[in-house]
């Protein structure tokens, strides 16, 4: 057994294992979830010195890396086909790392604890699925089990709106999931699989265009294709328009939920894009380059000044994660190395400091029960460790050097700017109005006289601690020092920009 | 693997160097160790809060850092010293983007003042911060700042010099904020921030251009690449202005200036040491790194920019009360004068002021630091409340606080520009430099104008600030004047060491002629990069002359009178002026270097005169009272008005940039929640609509329709029903009955 079936499936035994506990004992449920995602990390963890560098995977089957292929339903030929390469592990670790800090992040729930980490076990199995597919159906299976438990969690769980925001991500998502569905049944009934030839749901024979017949080599097809598919994933980063569910789920969904969503889940439609859209239709999607950099650049823009405009903490920190998605678009866009790696390397980054960015919201939320930006003031002097801990994130957030951000935002205005010259030079003004909303966020919250509601607010406490110095430590690491993470996506991304440069557009 | 390709590369090097490359490391990372070290554990573990551990780690870096400049630059100077250790940070592909170390005379030059400076701020500040609740944590960020400065200074390629340009901004944060409940100096420090941002972008623009144009950013291979012709004209004068937007911010000029009084809300010895010493000369330093590489276009503008700076910061300085504000007014107009130097082509003269100008205007920041402790004390004593910074409640602290008075008069002095000082050589070798490139280019008469004229406000405002302060009467009383006395020593050290290293002769023995000093002459103007396409032969002559360089002292310094860059060789005696000073494109016609002479001599009269000029007015009025300072702001009007209140820059920029991005966050926020998440909620509605239509429909047309059905059954139901009434009887009758129409019907 490969053992990413392993870390895919553990969970949903640990879910299993939690639903069998007596419903009382808080602290059994607490700890069963925790050893569940530690022994998680751990597997994933120790992937990491096995994992060849060297192998490219992309398109091609045979250098996938802890493969494994089963027959699951043979009568339409779908498998339990999975693997990872270079652009999906670094996102397994980014999913284990952070599911498993979520899980102390979450031990203020006082509320139905047996199903809620039951739910969150079981979305981590859909996360870690989603990655590993390699199997189109089994990709959209994953995708759809990551929806549920998503759904309850913030509709449960959430706060005063939590019926509207759960119902809005719910249908949104599933509006993407039916552009999906389309797209790949249209694929489906014209790949032939190059053994049986039968239909196929493998990706990889749907990236080989000597496999494609009929309907889906018209360019009008493929060009209807590639928005579904856009549509479908555009939902999840979110791309301007669609992105307006964001800031409802994370304002009403739980700290460790709002960490989950923006950390690993936004990285899914981005993630799609790279695996499923681009080596499957490459000419139609470097024909709409220009489409997915202007949209990059709107994001960046657009999201830094919404981010600028809220008085709401967590809002803020939500409108900036799609201002910083827009860096993976705008890096994605341009199909060169430095740029696909960029955006890879941001989508990791972003979902570590994204990560702090959402448990620092909680932290002052469980101690001022409120998340107004103007109602805080002065806690510089009394919570002296949490300021500490958000300059750091909120300078991570800034792309400040020295910290992981500042290179995958380097490397995707490299990347960008050889192919975008003005989508970029647009783009890097972004980086003033970020620094502009969030050193302005900083000085209403920490700076000035202590706001006599707040003088005896204590400072952040070991749990939250705990869960906020391994994120500080890789952001800190990955700045100074980005081979660990780099290096594993080298092969692949520079393969996939190759395959990208190789092809005549439209 | 990185790590070990890194030691070999430093191995191959020969003992010397790895000596050297081993100190340079040393120097860098010995202030980040103490950061980390006071951080973390200062406040709470440590004794002093572990400031000896910061002092400790800049003295050890002074010290190693002078013994490079006297073993590399004084003792064994080689005008093409240059080397460098290199890793890859970033790979992508095939491409690796290496980052590293690289030293040269104009590195190691920078590093002693950086590192000097920077020691005897450190020791200055364990007087002056004494108490400060935040003690440890001042330490701390000292070091963190000495720190991103000397790895900006070490940096060799231009995106790690980006990282610690950004770095030194963000120490420039914490430190401007460092007493961030007051509210003056939490949004002093966003200010700054925000502002060198803006300048940030233009340089990130610049560092995209110059990669995407030669796929490098090592600086030394940057130059090549011009010199080999892969980049030029329009697009290299465009990447030269946007790194030079980088300097804008950086160094605070024009129209990015406004940060830096603001930045004056620091600790005084902050302000000492980031912004007049050192971290605003950073842009100062990276046009000198370039300045191989800007074309004659890109140069002009930047002579332009800094001139103008230069005279509007000088306007400034002179309305102003607060005895920070002036001396930042005044150091806005000197980065001015340093930049229009770059920018006209006096290279040497600009990176001379640099130094020259961190001494003294360290010495008057740290001078008026020492005020204004007295002032806090004195002001306290009386239980006032009045500015200890305000120069109206000061005067005749001189009989009070001598050494501080003395110190800050000779650098003032120096400021000035009166001879025998060190701001007297450069600053003359700044103006020579304009006025030589105004009479080989008649059109550009307003540079020199700007140099002049912000020459003669120099004297004025600086003698004004120390006539106000040091004589006269003392202003808030004599109760007060009781508790005024002389700083300790702590802080009087500091003022005597860099009081004397504003003097001419740590530069030139010959106080009228700094080209003889062993400054101009171990720092040629480093060869533009496009000149060298043209003028390959005279290069030649010129790499011969700086190949058969000497080990020893005297012969380097009088070798290094041929670096001209056309070939010339310029000879030296005592009294001459022979500061050499290259006009931006006198490359490739040697009867440049008459005009520099002949523009050289006219220029230190002139200057001397204006300096007499300025400072006699601000004797005549304010300490003979010849001329009432009120009269004047009355007959200037509205120019007074002007300068008291900047300009108004401030004021604008509320109104467009902040008013203006505000705004449209606001509009883009209603766009957002109201047009777009309206349109979605909207769609949300008419579904609902639709699904009601729906419900009614299939309530009462799908679904009656089907009760129609039912009903109409019904109906026959009822119908037949009349005939059931289950009796035989009836049945046999109703059947005979019909049997007989049947019969009927048949028959007919």
């Amino acid at each position: 057994m490969s053992p990413l079936t392993l870390i895919t499936f553990l969970p949903v035994v640990g879910a299993a294992i939690i639903l069998a506990l007596p419903r009382h004992n808080h602290k059994l449920i607490q700890w069963t979830a925790l050893f569940t995602a530690l022994v998680v990390l751990i597997i994933t963890a120790s992937l990491y010195p096995q994992f060849d560098m060297q192998k490219v995977g992309i398109n091609q089957e045979a250098t996938f890396q802890f493969t494994e292929k089963h027959s699951w339903i043979p009568a339409f030929n779908i498998n339990y086909h999975v693997g990872v390469d270079g652009l999906s592990f670094p996102m397994i670790l980014l999913t284990a790392l952070l599911s498993f800090l979520c899980i102390p992040a979450s031990f203020g729930i006082k509320k139905g604890v047996q199903g809620y980490f039951a739910l969150f076990l079981l979305l981590e199995t859909g996360m870690m699925g989603t990655f590993i597919a390699l199997d189109f159906f089994l990709f959209y299976v994953f995708w759809e089990i990551m929806l549920l438990p998503m759904y309850f969690l913030i509709g449960i769980w959430g706060g005063p709106r939590r019926i509207y925001a759960a119902i809005k991500f719910f249908l949104y998502t599933l509006i993407g999931s039916v552009m999906m569905l389309v797209v790949m049944l249209m694929l489906y009934f014209n790949t032939i699989d190059p053994v049986t030839g039968g239909h196929t749901f493998n990706m990889l024979h749907m990236m080989d265009q000597a496999n494609q017949t009929g309907i889906i080599l018209l360019h009008s097809t493929r060009i209807i294709m590639f928005f579904g598919l856009y549509i479908g994933f555009a939902i999840k980063i979110p791309a301007f328009p669609f992105h307006t569910w964001l800031p409802d789920a994370h304002v009403e969904a739980p700290t460790a939920i709002s960490v989950i969503l923006a950390g690993v889940l936004l990285k899914m439609g981005t993630y799609g894009i790279i695996r499923i859209l681009y080596p499957i239709l490459p000419e139609t999607t470097v024909s709409f380059g220009w489409f997915i950099a202007l949209i990059g650049m709107i994001n960046i823009i657009y999201g830094a000044f919404c981010a600028m405009a809220q008085t709401d903490l967590k809002k803020l920190v939500a409108y900036s994660s799609i201002s910083h998605m827009g860096y993976v678009m705008l890096g994605m866009s341009a199909f060169t190395a430095a740029g696909l790696q960029g955006a890879v390397f941001q989508m990791f980054n972003h979902g570590t400091i994204t990560a702090m960015l959402f448990l620092l919201v909680g932290v002052i939320y469980d101690r001022a029960h409120h998340r107004q930006i103007n109602g805080f003031g002065g806690l510089a002097n009394v919570m002296p460790r949490y300021m500490g801990i958000t300059l750091l994130a909120f300078f991570a957030g800034m792309g400040l050097p020295g910290l992981s951000g500042f290179i995958s935002e380097a490397m995707v205005f490299i990347g960008a700017f050889q192919v975008w010259k003005v989508h970029t030079i647009i783009a890097i003004f972004g980086i003033i109005i970020t620094a502009g909303y969030l050193l302005w966020t900083l000085q209403r919250v920490f700076f000035g006289e202590t706001n006599p509601k707040y003088l005896d607010i204590k400072d952040i406490n070991g749990r939250e601690l705990f869960t906020l110095i391994p994120l500080g430590i890789i952001v800190i690491f990955l700045g100074i020092w980005p081979h660990p993470v780099l290096d594993l996506m080298n092969s692949s991304l520079s393969h996939l920009a190759n395959m990208m440069s190789s092809v005549t557009p439209l | 693997m990185y790590l070990r390709q890194f030691a070999v590369g430093a191995l191959e090097n020969s003992n010397i160097d790895n000596i050297m490359f081993q100190l340079a490391i040393y120097i860098l990372l010995a202030p980040l160790v103490a950061f980390t070290i006071n951080i973390f554990w200062g406040k709470r573990y440590l004794p002093r809060g572990g400031d000896w551990i910061s002092i400790t780690a800049i003295w050890s870096g002074c010290a190693f850092a002078l013994y490079m400049f006297f073993t590399k630059v004084l003792g064994n100077y080689d005008p093409n010293y240059f080397q460098s250790w290199q890793f890859d940070w970033i790979r992508w592909g095939d491409y690796q983007l290496r980052i590293g170390i690289a030293l040269d005379n104009v590195s190691l030059i920078m590093l002693v003042v950086v590192t000097l400076v920077s020691s005897l701020i450190h020791l200055y500040s364990t007087a002056y911060m004494k108490g400060d609740p935040k003690y440890h944590r001042f330490f701390a960020f000292l070091s963190f700042f000495s720190f991103s400065m000397i790895g900006l200074v070490l940096a060799d390629n231009l995106l790690i010099i980006f990282c610690f340009w950004e770095l030194v901004g963000l120490s420039s944060y914490f430190l401007i904020g460092f007493w961030h409940e007051k509210d003056s100096a939490a949004n002093a420090a966003k200010k700054a921030f925000v502002a060198n941002r803006i300048g940030d972008v233009g340089m990130l623009i610049g560092i995209l251009l110059v990669f995407t144009a030669m796929g490098t950013l090592n600086v030394t291979e940057v130059i090549a690449g011009v010199a080999a012709g892969k980049m030029g004209g329009m697009a290299l004068t465009i990447a030269g202005l946007c790194l030079f937007c980088g300097a804008i911010g950086k160094s605070a000029q024009f129209p990015l200036h406004v940060w830096l009084p603001d930045a004056m809300e620091g600790p005084t010895p902050v302000s000492a040491l980031i912004h007049a010493a050192t971290m605003v000369a950073a842009g100062v330093y990276l046009v000198v790194r370039i300045f191989a590489i800007l074309t004659p276009e890109a140069s002009l503008v930047i002579a332009y920019i800094g001139g103008f700076t230069a005279l509007f910061a000088a306007t400034i300085a002179v309305a102003q009360y607060d005895i920070k504000r002036v001396l930042a007014y005044s150091t806005l107009s000197q980065l001015g004068y340093m930049v229009m130097a770059l920018g006209v082509g006096s290279y040497t003269a600009g990176f001379f002021h640099l130094v020259t100008h961190a001494m003294f205007k360290a010495c008057l920041f740290l001078g008026s630091g020492s005020v204004i402790h007295a002032m806090h004390g004195a002001l306290h004593h009386i239980h006032s409340h009045d500015d200890a910074q305000d120069m109206r409640f000061m005067g005749g602290l001189k009989k009070y606080m001598p050494v501080t008075f003395i110190t800050f008069l000779i650098a003032t002095v120096s400021l000035s520009g009166v001879p025998l000082t060190s701001g007297f050589m450069s600053k003359d070798a700044i103006l020579g430099g304009s006025l030589a490139y105004f009479m080989m280019h008649p059109q550009h008469w307003l540079l020199p104008v700007f140099g002049f004229g912000a020459a003669i406000l120099t004297a004025f405002y600086m003698f004004r600030l120390v006539y106000m302060t040091f004589f006269g009467e003392f202003k808030s009383g004599p109760e007060a004047a009781t508790a005024l006395h002389e700083s300790p020593r702590a802080m009087t050290i500091p003022l005597i060491v860099l009081g004397a290293l504003s003097i001419f002769v740590f530069y030139s023995f010959n106080p009228f002629n700094p080209a003889s000093g062993w400054f101009s002459t171990l720092n040629p103007q480093p060869d533009r990069a496009y000149e060298q396409l043209q003028a390959v032969a005279a290069h030649d002559t010129h790499a011969e002359a700086k190949s058969h360089d000497s080990h020893s002292k005297h012969e380097a310094v009088e070798k290094a009178e041929h670096n001209d860059s056309h070939g010339t060789v310029v000879e030296s005696h005592g009294e001459e002026h022979g500061e050499e000073v290259h006009a931006t494109d006198a490359g490739g016609h040697g009867g440049g270097h008459d005009v520099h002479h002949t523009a050289h001599l006219i220029a230190m009269v002139i200057s001397i005169i204006l300096a007499t000029l300025g400072i006699l007015i601000a004797t005549m009025g304010y300490y003979w009272h010849k001329i009432d300072p009120n009269v004047w702001k009355k007959r200037l009007g509205p120019v007074y008005l002007g300068m008291y209140h900047k300009w108004w820059w401030d004021e604008i920029y509320e109104y467009t940039f902040i008013g203006g991005t505000k705004l449209t966050a606001n509009i883009l926020a209603w766009f957002d929640g109201a047009v777009i998440d309206g349109l979605v909620n909207f769609v949300a509605t008419i579904g609902r609509f639709v699904s009601v239509v729906h419900g009614w429909f299939d309530l009462y047309v799908v679904d009656g329709l089907v009760n129609l059905t039912a009903w109409i059954v019904g109906i026959f139901g009822r119908f037949t029903r009349l005939f059931q009434g289950g009796q035989i009887q009836r049945y046999v009758l109703y059947t005979i009955a019909l049997v007989a129409v049947f019969i009927i019907l048949k028959v007919l």
